[in-house]
């Protein structure tokens, strides 16, 4: 009789061996552009650097206490807050309308639909010149509107009370192509016959959006108010061209202070402890997203 | 309980084309009546006019004897099952029930009273706080069903609700289905493809074939006096085996492949004469020959294919270009290859003119038993 030898490690791995080949090619993409600049980043956020962004001095956790007590980064902070804030909630629930409105059965809504999703095509920089121009104090078309309505002109961009306001509108004007192709997908994927049987019941337009649309697309939308609050808290390309973070640091939302930190002034240190910092936040957040708002998604 | 009439209603989607045309029909009160036709005939558009769901482009429907062209579907006083069931699935199988009663803002303890009382008829007693997906196939159905039986409408719609169940749990809701209806009176509308459904189910049913009324009757007439070839070969399993013939004026008759001679009266013949014709019997009128076996068309034929389904035994033969199937009850030891002496009872046959597709010779001589007449206690 001839005993069956349990296979060698290396049988057994076999699989496992397979499945590493497969997953190389975005496990190297994945090392080179995102794991080693993290663990970069986490590494020199304790360092004070050289111009050229090389570790200096260690410094411990003292980068993060001068942040956390530096008035500039706490407005910066507060800044992003606010334009979270601003543009989130507008945008999502403008994205939300427009998607109501384009997921009706009309004659020609195909052209509303390419319309409404037509800012996905547009890129950030052009978009902001158009703004640009759009803000503009003496040209512009917003203050002609307001010259013609005889009320008092606005300096979009470079009043402090109004530069966020300003950045935030045009960014919801940006971010809305988007959402809205996201969410007229989820109404689409809504069963038919769910509406034609609360039809037969006698239910309203609301009654209906309420009990049923908002239900079934909770899915949709909760990865659509993800998206759209990591998105807010990177908001980068409108500020540079906007404003620079001006007017008196209203505008200088926390990527552009990193930037500023890194590439103007050349403190690679405390702007790894600032992307860091931003880093954690949006994983807290984006995490109280999911304890909080998850409980009420519901999937098919 | 209400009447539904449908008088010369017609639809068509591209103004040109009519999808469905000239649909003449009365649903009385109390009523089951199943739509039956192959897919795409356009029986589920037929009741989805008469839910109004959809636009009718000709003719009146009256609901209850008023005219109901144009109200939306909830003043139409129905309750309708989809296919799919058309559950909410973010709602628990209570409010699924008591959905339709909170859109007419009916008291919470009253809808919780009545979504018990159905679910207890329909044995759902235990499943109210789960959601859809939670459930079975035929759990799910039976929540639809709960759905329109709530609402306590007269009239109850079905489209094709039992074609996602497994066929012995279908078998077990048409049963069940006919008598919930009995028991509520509703009148109901049915639609299905499944002719054994329509035949089992219905007080009368509707033949529907590319938009158009083949044949309105009790199950029972439709199957013994098809109105043309198609209903008789869409109802009935096997279908009636339908070939062409030949007039043959001077024997009074007509023969089929010039071999099996069907008689026929003079009347019938003077309708038949210098037309092409088709011929038909349903697999059951074909018969062995044994002792004591009356004279008729007795032919030997070539047997192709052979089931045996229990107590029954169906096998296939070739007529000139049709294959034909014989239906014998019993256990019988037929191969394929077998030479079989059939017996072709002319008195069954049914005649149809081709083109039109009119009947013109009723099959006679079909056996209707009596408990009263044939038992003996």
């Amino acid at each position: 009789m001839t005993t069956v030898r349990a296979p060698g490690v290396w049988k057994r791995s076999a699989n496992l061996r397979v499945g590493f080949l497969y997953l190389l090619p975005s496990i190297i993409l994945f090392a080179v552009f995102l794991f080693y600049p993290m663990i970069r980043t986490i590494y020199l956020s304790f360092f004070l650097t050289d111009q050229n962004g090389n570790a200096a001095v260690n410094v411990g956790f003292e980068n993060y206490s001068y942040l956390l007590t530096s008035p500039a980064f706490l407005n910066s902070m507060k800044a992003t807050g606010l334009f979270v804030l601003y543009t989130v909630p507008v945008g999502i629930i403008l994205a939300l309308f427009f998607a109501l409105l384009a997921n009706e059965k009309l004659k020609g809504i195909g052209f509303f639909r390419t319309m409404y999703s037509s800012t996905m095509g547009i890129s950030v920089a052009a978009s902001s010149v158009i703004w640009l121009f759009l803000f503009h104090p003496s040209v512009g078309v917003f203050n002609r509107i307001l010259l013609v309505l005889d009320l008092p002109q606005i300096q979009w961009l470079l009043d402090p009370e109004w530069a966020l306001i300003s950045i935030a509108i045009s960014t919801i004007w940006m971010n809305t192509g988007f959402s809205f192709l996201i969410l007229l997908g989820g109404l689409q994927n809504i069963d038919e016959h769910l509406y034609e049987s609360s039809r037969i019941d006698g239910a309203g337009y609301f009654y209906r959006l309420r009990r049923i649309t908002i239900p079934m697309l909770s899915p949709t939308l909760f990865f659509i108010i993800t998206i759209s609050l990591i998105n807010a808290f990177q908001t980068f390309g409108q500020i540079d061209i906007l404003t620079k973070g001006g007017p008196s640091q209203s505008t200088n939302l926390i990527v552009y202070s990193i930037y500023r930190e890194a590439f103007i002034n050349y403190q690679f240190g405390t702007a790894s402890a600032q992307a860091v910092i931003l880093f954690v936040i949006i994983l807290v957040v984006t995490l109280l997203q999911f304890k909080l708002l998850e409980r009420k998604v519901h999937y098919q | 309980m209400k009447k539904v009439e449908l008088i010369d209603v017609s639809k068509s989607y591209d103004k040109q084309v009519d999808v469905i045309s000239n649909i003449d029909v009365t649903i009385e009160p109390g009523e089951f009546f199943v739509l039956v036709g192959p897919s795409g005939c356009g029986k589920s558009t037929m009741l989805r006019m008469i839910a109004g769901l959809e636009e009718i482009t000709g003719g009146i429907i009256e609901i209850g004897g008023k005219r109901a062209n144009h109200l939306s579907p909830d003043k139409r006083d129905l309750s309708m099952v989809f296919q799919n069931y058309a559950l909410y699935p973010h709602l628990t199988v209570q409010q699924n029930i008591t959905f339709g009663l909170d859109v007419k803002k009916v008291k919470k303890a009253v809808q919780a009273e009545r979504a018990n009382e159905v679910a207890e008829m329909l044995g759902l007693s235990d499943f109210l706080k789960r959601k859809p997906r939670e459930l079975s196939g035929g759990q799910r159905q039976r929540v639809a069903l709960a759905r329109a039986i709530v609402s306590e409408a007269p009239i109850c719609l079905m489209d094709e609700p039992l074609s996602n169940l497994d066929a012995k749990l279908r078998a077990h809701m048409r049963t069940e289905i006919r008598r919930i209806q009995r028991k509520l009176g509703i009148t109901m509308i049915y639609v299905t493809h499944d002719q054994v459904e329509a035949m089992t189910m219905g007080d009368r049913i509707m033949i529907l074939h590319e938009g158009k009324i083949q044949q309105v009757g009790k199950p029972i007439d439709i199957y013994n006096y098809p109105a043309n070839p198609f209903v008789a070969t869409f109802i009935g399993s096997p279908p009636m085996n339908i070939s062409p013939a030949r007039a043959v004026p001077t024997k009074s008759g007509i023969f089929i492949e010039d071999t099996i001679h069907v008689p026929m009266n003079e009347e019938q013949v003077a309708a038949s004469s210098a037309r092409s014709l088709l011929a038909g019997i349903r697999p059951e009128h074909i018969k062995p020959i044994v002792t004591g076996t009356e004279s008729g068309n007795r032919i030997q034929v070539e047997v192709t294919n052979v089931e045996i389904l229990g107590n029954e035994t169906v096998f296939s033969f070739q007529v000139g270009q049709r294959e034909w199937m014989a239906k014998w009850s019993g256990q019988w030891d037929i191969a394929i290859g077998d030479q079989v002496p059939i017996l072709l009872g002319s008195e069954y046959f049914c005649v149809f003119d081709e083109e039109t597709g009119e009947l013109i010779r009723k099959p006679e001589g079909l056996e209707h038993l009596s408990i009263a007449k044939e038992v003996i206690i």
